[in-house]
């Protein structure tokens, strides 16, 4: 089992239109790197300073890993990383 | 409870136990039950504090016109302030909310201008910025960016929450403007710091990211990170899956995005239960659920459900 990471509409330009591709790794760092290495380019689109960019989001099992150790979360087969953009308000109806 | 006025109703809601969706009695589940404010929804409280706030400091007078971006509940309780005391109201919502969300702000005196589907509450709240601009006369109290809003929660929601239930351990909420949990974040900060702060993101369908550029995303003004401790983002599905297990399970009707908020408390309640901790989560219930019936959301399978909110605005 591998690692599913699902691509914003705005990257498939990356994965030929994919959205959702194979990862691999045991951070996030290594799943994007390895993403790098499959979809050229993609990576300066997510991370910038050693962190992810301002307004991309990115989640390990729907945890932001802002608040799980950033770029250093684990990630494990079986694990799905989903990285959206920031939008306005989502809840409560705003 | 008596008292002078629909206004100084609002707050004070009760907070109710979960008895059969808790996972253990070492580890408990607390609605806090905000669909019985005056309008139906927790945002009763940041639209009156917002009002309040603006008039103290001179910003609203008789006559005014009040300019919103808000996919319903927040215009629905400005309109019923604002009608009350003499304001004109006009709301800028996108046209993939549901259609009981323009029948409600209409039936409280509000006009609506509609804006585009696609990008979602990103849109309603570029084209009000640009209306705000082109009408200087016309009072924006901007929810995503105004204090007020989050000093309601910091004011009411918190500390009512601490009395209520002294032993709190977690305190869980929606992430749309972010005033819920900054306010109630704050309060706890400083008067139990060991709770722990968690926010429950709704997750759309394509349509509403499709357009957004990773360079223009939105984040609100009032949005401060060092006051959450966990973030979750939930899907469609899980949020209508926990919707319906709340009405069959404690009898409580809530709104989609209150789904969102119970799956983010349950997978909080597995982790305390993994971990051997004792804990008592609260969690905010937003809205009843009126105002999605049109949706789908309680009806027909999960696969059903899904497809219906797709493309949707449905917390």
């Amino acid at each position: 089992m591998a690692i599913e990471v699902r691509i914003p509409t705005i990257l498939r330009t990356y994965t030929d239109g994919e959205r959702v591709v194979e990862g691999s790794g045991s951070t996030v760092t290594e799943v994007i790197d390895q993403l790098e290495n499959d979809h050229a380019g993609i990576k300066e689109r997510l991370i910038e300073n050693g962190e992810a960019r301002r307004f991309v989001n990115i989640y390990v099992n729907d945890e932001d890993i802002r608040f799980t150790g950033n770029l250093g979360t684990p990630v494990a087969d079986g694990d799905t990383v989903v990285i959206l953009p920031a939008v306005a308000g989502g809840s409560a109806g705003v | 409870m008596r008292f002078d006025s629909l206004i100084d109703s609002v707050g004070r809601t009760p907070l109710v136990g979960l008895p059969t969706l808790s996972p253990s009695p070492d580890v408990r589940l607390w609605a806090k039950l905000e669909d019985q404010n005056p309008t139906g929804s927790i945002k009763d409280r940041a639209a009156l504090s917002m009002i309040l706030r603006a008039e103290k400091e001179g910003r609203l007078h008789p006559g005014a016109t009040i300019l919103e971006p808000t996919s319903g509940n927040t215009g629905i309780s400005l309109a019923m302030v604002a009608r009350q005391r003499g304001y004109r109201i006009i709301c800028v919502m996108p046209e993939n909310t549901s259609i009981e969300r323009t029948q409600l702000l209409t039936m409280w005196g509000a006009e609506i201008i509609p804006s585009p589907a696609a990008g979602g509450s990103n849109e309603a709240v570029r084209v009000a910025k640009g209306l705000a601009a082109e009408h200087p006369d016309w009072v924006m109290l901007y929810q995503y960016g105004n204090p007020a809003n989050a000093d309601a929660h910091y004011e009411g929601t918190g500390p009512e929450i601490l009395g209520d239930l002294p032993e709190v351990t977690h305190f869980v909420a929606g992430l749309g403007t972010t005033g819920t949990l900054m306010g109630a974040g704050r309060f706890f900060r400083e008067h139990k710091p060991e709770v722990r702060i968690v926010a429950a993101e709704p997750r759309y369908g394509e349509l509403v990211y499709g357009l957004r550029n990773l360079d223009e995303g939105f984040i609100p003004e009032l949005y401060d990170a060092s006051m959450i401790d966990a973030r979750f983002s939930v899907g469609p599905r899980d949020a209508v899956r926990r919707v319906r297990e709340l009405v069959e399970s404690e009898g409580i009707f809530a709104g989609i995005s209150t789904g969102a908020i119970l799956h983010a408390a349950l997978a909080q309640a597995a982790k305390c239960v993994k971990a051997g901790e004792k804990a008592d989560i609260v969690f905010i219930v937003c809205d009843g659920g009126w105002k999605y019936l049109s949706t789908g959301a309680y009806e027909g399978t999960l696969d059903e459900a899904e497809d219906k909110l797709d493309g949707q605005l449905w917390a």
